[in-house]
């Protein structure tokens, strides 16, 4: 049974240690300039309470602002597609690839692309796609997943991509810096926006009253994309739908603050119509959508918006880096969002964190990431899917702490043994030992303490 | 069944009670005295140059010593002189090589230094982008405090296009380090008139 993922990947990553270090403070850094950012509004905590109650009421009447979205989306002169699964996403948008003979194609950032691993089922069919995004494309050449679904190369350090830029667009050898890289990209993706057929992108918002959908990026790839080919083809999974346009101004300034500590993104584009000769399509995607919002304990994990709040913030995220997750989406809600997907396969997950409810405090949509983490938990242990150490282990801690007298005695050896024989405890068999000085062993337990100090 | 039935039957079945939508109160949000500066203050950290200028001169000039000089410059701006009547036909590769960009702005959002571009006023929908450099003209009226009172202000549907547009083109992917001119334009000045 697969269950130790994340801890034997975390393993990995952590070999490391001035990267890990490194990983750790960069992304702690981003959290402290969204504290900024917050901290700048007096009104922030009452944007998160809007952001909360408009994506819960939108849940509530989810069908209804969907089938609303479609009319005005068609009524606009765009093509509205839905698919049910992965399967049928990806061939929804081979299909149109293929009717339309293009062979050019770019692709701004998309979650759900990279959920439903679009890239390779186009490769598989003899189709090439470039990533647009900096650390996409980076990723991309490294033939690596992202591990942060707002910051994708975050793993990495400028020696790397300087390596990796060297070796596909002949960039000078040893030159780290990043002025120097970037523009490298930048010539070199300015021609492929130039000639592409064909965009990709996603959607951050899709607006049910207008038809309508908006796009953020700060490098403007997605527009350069959009606005050069033919077609364009929007992604999105059926959660982005909001109410109304007034609801962009609470949510749009919460966004790009939770993300990067920015007051907004560079560019925030509301599409509502394909240009003069333009085709445009929107791809409503379910992919187990519609069971998380059956799960009452988990649903509102689907208010998510994507800002990595969550992530930037994680003790175990930070020090384990995204591609432990081993998922589309990693952090804190990719833990809650993919047992939903696959029980068995994600099932390490929701262990993957300390439960300190830093993720909880900051998401700008309010949802109890720490609280659905525990619940998955318990989920998991009753459908079998947790290992067998660590259900053993549990049922013999709830042994121990139901048995006073048991407990006391454990107690009592414990410290006997860390004092005279510590190479009982300190050995490689023992996990907490792991990296880990033990505690020097107290001369009494604080019961003892409490019995004889209680005594007059 | 078709997978549009198939999702909404689902959606429908799991969906929970109907709550209410909140009202979005703007009296209860940051409001700023004096717009243009915080406007300015805000714009200039996100990488853009604000500029004060009592009349359209000042920016009539510039655009003829940017001609003058050879630079491929498009205005799409009437007030400041002709505009090409071609410019919504042309594609990339035509606009490949333009150095300047002049755009009429409809509405700044003084807290975050963003900028509303209507599709009628960009012509074409490259322009803000493709170009290395861009400038913005923008009246001081028109400037509001926050995003909630920028959407009471515009109608996003009005034309099938539209962008809140904040500062030059950035990424930080490369180690977070921040690198003005990523894919759009490298530098971006705001005229407030």
């Amino acid at each position: 049974m697969k269950t130790a993922n994340h801890a034997h990947a975390a393993a990995a990553f952590i070999q490391d240690e001035s990267r890990t270090d490194w990983h750790d403070e960069t992304l702690w850094l981003v959290r402290e300039k969204r504290d900024r950012a917050a901290h700048g509004l007096p009104e922030w905590e009452l944007l998160r309470e809007w952001a909360s109650q408009i994506k819960d009421h939108t849940l509530s009447n989810l069908d209804q602002y969907l089938i609303e979205f479609e009319r005005q989306a068609q009524a606009n002169g765009i093509t509205v597609h839905w698919a049910a699964d992965a399967q049928e996403h990806n061939e929804i948008i081979l299909n149109i690839i293929r009717s339309n003979n293009v062979e050019k194609i770019v692709k701004s950032k998309s979650m759900l692309t990279e959920e439903c691993h679009l890239n390779a089922h186009l490769a598989q069919n003899g189709v090439e796609i470039v990533d647009t995004d900096l650390g996409e494309y980076i990723v991309q050449l490294r033939q690596e997943p992202p591990s942060h679904i707002v910051l994708p190369a975050i793993h990495l350090k400028r020696e790397d991509v300087s390596e990796t830029f060297h070796q596909y667009l002949h960039t000078e050898s040893g030159n780290n810096d990043p002025q120097y890289l970037t523009e490298a990209a930048r010539q070199h993706l300015r021609n492929k926006f130039i000639q592409s057929q064909l965009a990709i992108t996603g959607v951050n918002f899709a607006i049910a009253e207008t038809g309508g959908f908006v796009v953020c990026t700060n490098e403007g790839n997605a527009d350069m994309g959009a606005h050069s080919a033919a077609i364009h083809i929007a992604c999105m999974g059926f959660e982005k739908i909001i109410p109304k346009a007034e609801h962009l101004g609470v949510f749009l300034r919460l966004l790009a603050r939770s993300a990067t500590g920015q007051p907004i993104t560079t560019y925030s584009s509301h599409f509502h119509k394909p240009r003069a000769g333009q085709q445009m399509h929107l791809v409503i995607v379910d992919n187990g959508r519609s069971r998380q919002l059956g799960r009452a304990d988990f649903r509102n994990s689907l208010k998510c918006i994507r800002c990595a709040a969550c992530f930037n913030t994680c003790p175990v995220y930070r020090r384990s880096g995204g591609h432990s997750y081993h998922t589309a989406v990693a952090g804190p809600i990719g833990s809650i969002l993919n047992p939903n997907m696959d029980m068995r396969a994600n099932a390490d997950l929701p262990f993957a964190s300390t439960l300190c409810g830093y993720c909880t405090n900051v998401c700008p949509v309010k949802i109890n990431i720490h609280e659905q983490l525990w619940k998955w938990r318990q989920v998991l242990a009753e459908e079998g899917y947790v290992d067998s150490t660590k259900k053993w282990g549990m049922r013999g801690m709830a042994l121990l702490f139901s048995r006073p007298a048991l407990y006391r005695f454990a107690g009592k050896t414990g410290r006997w043994l860390l004092k005279h024989l510590p190479f009982v405890i300190n050995n490689k068999w023992n996990a907490w030992y792991k990296q880990r000085e033990m505690p020097t062993p107290p001369k009494e337990s604080f019961r003892d303490w409490y019995i004889k100090s209680k005594k007059p | 069944m078709s997978s549009r039935e198939k999702i909404l039957q689902a959606i429908s079945a799991n969906k929970p009670p109907l709550t209410q939508l909140p009202l979005i109160d703007t009296n209860q949000v940051i409001h700023f005295e004096d717009l243009i500066v915080q406007f300015k203050t805000v714009l200039e950290s996100i990488g853009g140059i604000a500029i004060e200028v009592n009349d359209l001169n000042v920016i009539k000039g510039s655009i003829s010593k940017e001609q003058s000089e050879g630079h491929y410059i498009i205005n799409t701006v009437a007030t400041l002189g002709e505009v090409s009547e071609n410019l919504a036909a042309l594609i990339a590769p035509d606009l490949a090589s333009v150095h300047k960009v002049y755009i009429q702005g409809t509405l700044g959002v003084a807290e975050n230094g963003a900028i509303w571009l209507y599709e009628h006023h960009i012509i074409n929908r490259l322009l803000p982008f493709i170009c290395q450099h861009l400038v913005l003209i923008l009246h001081k009226k028109d400037l509001v405090s926050t995003l909630h009172e920028a959407y009471q202000h515009i109608h996003i549907a009005r034309d099938g296009y539209g962008v809140f547009l904040a500062g030059p083109s950035k990424t930080a992917d490369i180690e977070q380090s921040l690198v003005i001119g990523a894919h759009g334009a490298r530098s971006l000045v705001v005229y407030l008139v």
